[in-house]
């Protein structure tokens, strides 16, 4: 998280946030609602019904030129080339040791034409990454974060409600897929994406269209929820969140995210390190846990065996739909097997956790 | 929900309601919205000795762990045994079946030195206001 010293960012939807009740709170620079009537309310309301989150404060970097797929393919870890018109994936940007310079979603509007979108904290680094990789290339580079406000419209009812205020036939789209169409009279990229483990879109406005779109969905019941109930979701989907689980010195492999590694591709920022870990093994791994003792063991928190610190905690919470405390810890590749004990130090006192199959929660299809 | 006359109140948000030597102990109501969602609370063994400021256990919100701290002195007679199995009732109901510990208290004069309501109402207003 980087640290700002200016006054906090506000998104278009903040005026909205607060006379829904928003608790605010300085997220990366930004203020955001942290929850709305209650992390537990909201978290089991995506997981039931349907919630909507504002993301605004993510960027979006506009990738356009003949040499657009080139210069992805070479910043990024997944196959570029594989997507085609109206689709998206989840990539890695990636450092020439493999770390995560972020996790990103590449959208491609054209062959030539590359929507992506970045973690708030991280859009300056990306942009300035992609704008020097650039360099001498036919590629255009533009940091548009500011022409867009982002809504996530989650959970089982999604598509009922979103399909209300617009005519793009939602169900055609499937997961990672996308259209540019009209919500309530705005243009809109409409992405079936999302951050919760749950059926959703995520929906790309205008800025001053936000408002009155948010206004809508919690007109039509859906529940507005804030960065707790985000986080809780996200991770019993286990879905990475940069600058816990993942950053500059993790890379997709010790994250078991083997799957956006196509070396296969050619070459590209990272790929020795991530060629020799994928061979060898990596020398750590992202496992997901239960706690088998008392308490919660959060970010931070060492993992201790015999007076040696083994590995860290990178997320931890309750998890409200499973009713325990979970999270995901670095450990060392011979210990991150299922069903490894281990111990971690919650303020200092012992607490036993095992690891257990991820994702910790998965929706029926 | 009006703070109640009757309690006292220490400025890290724990209250004391005192009936003859036995005080009972919880988070106020501003606590417990600041907290959020309270999912565990770890209290201490019936016997232990609290030291006036001593932490006393740890509240687990969804989002975050709350170090609790005795306001008075005193031996633990008592934990609130239905937070292990329901603690959220610290959220709806902090100064009644949210309570947390009863201790006897070793020193009343303790008790006099914490907040009365207004005071921690004023203290609140001071807290927030920017």
């Amino acid at each position: 998280m980087s640290e700002s010293t200016g006054p906090l960012k506000k998104t278009p939807l903040h005026e909205v946030e607060k006379e829904l009740g928003g608790k605010m709170v300085d997220f990366g620079g930004w203020e955001l609602p942290v929850q709305f009537s209650g992390i537990l309310d909201e978290h089991d309301a995506v997981r039931t019904k349907a919630g909507v989150f504002d993301v605004s404060h993510m960027g979006e970097v506009t990738v356009k030129g003949s040499q657009a797929l080139e210069l992805l393919q070479r910043a990024t870890c997944n196959d570029v080339a594989k997507l085609e018109d109206g689709r998206a994936h989840y990539n890695g940007l990636l450092y020439p040791n493999g770390g995560f310079v972020d996790d990103i979603l590449i959208y491609r509007m054209a062959h030539d034409d590359y929507f992506v979108v970045v973690n708030a904290a991280n859009t300056g680094k990306d942009f300035d990454w992609l704008k020097q990789a650039s360099s001498g290339m036919d590629v255009e580079v533009k940091n548009e974060s500011a022409n867009y406000a982002q809504l996530a419209i989650q959970g089982p009812e999604a598509e009922r409600v979103l399909q209300t205020m617009t005519d793009t036939p939602l169900a055609p789209i499937k997961y990672y897929r996308f259209a540019q169409g009209i919500v309530d009279g705005a243009p809109a990229i409409l992405s079936r994406t999302g951050y919760t483990g749950e059926d959703g879109f995520e929906i790309y406005v205008a800025p001053g269209a936000a408002p009155r779109i948010l206004k809508k969905l919690v007109d039509a019941g859906v529940k507005p929820c804030g960065l707790g109930a985000r986080d809780t979701l996200r991770l019993e989907a286990k879905m990475a969140l940069y600058g816990n689980d993942i950053d500059q010195t993790t890379t997709p492999i010790e994250a078991d995210l083997g799957w956006i590694v196509k070396l296969e591709k050619g070459e590209f920022a990272g790929r020795d390190v991530l060629a020799r870990e994928k061979e060898e093994g990596p020398r750590r791994k992202l496992v997901g846990f239960e706690m088998v003792d008392r308490g919660i063991a959060r970010h931070g928190y060492p993992i201790v065996e015999g007076g040696q610190e083994i590995g860290v905690v990178t997320s931890g919470s309750h998890s409200p739909t499973l009713k325990k405390a979970i999270g995901l810890a670095y450990l060392p590749l011979d210990k991150s097997a299922q069903g490894t004990e281990f111990t971690v130090l919650i303020r200092g006192k012992e607490a036993r956790a095992r690891v257990i199959p991820t994702p910790f929660y998965k929706r029926a299809k | 929900m009006s703070t109640p006359e009757d309690n006292r109140y220490a400025k890290s948000h724990e209250y004391v309601h005192l009936e003859g030597e036995i005080g009972t102990i919880g988070i106020t109501d501003y606590a417990q919205k600041e907290l959020g969602d309270v999912v565990f609370v770890e209290l201490p063994q019936v016997g232990s000795e609290l030291e006036a400021a001593d932490e006393l256990g740890s509240i687990e919100s969804v989002k975050a762990v709350s170090e609790l701290f005795s306001p008075v002195s005193g031996v633990v007679v008592e934990i609130n045994e239905a937070l292990a199995e329901n603690p959220a009732l610290v959220n709806t109901d902090p100064y009644g079946d949210g309570w947390m510990i009863r201790v006897r208290v070793s020193d009343a004069t303790e008790v006099d030195e914490l907040m009365s309501a207004e005071e921690y109402d004023e203290y609140l207003e001071k807290e927030s206001g920017h």
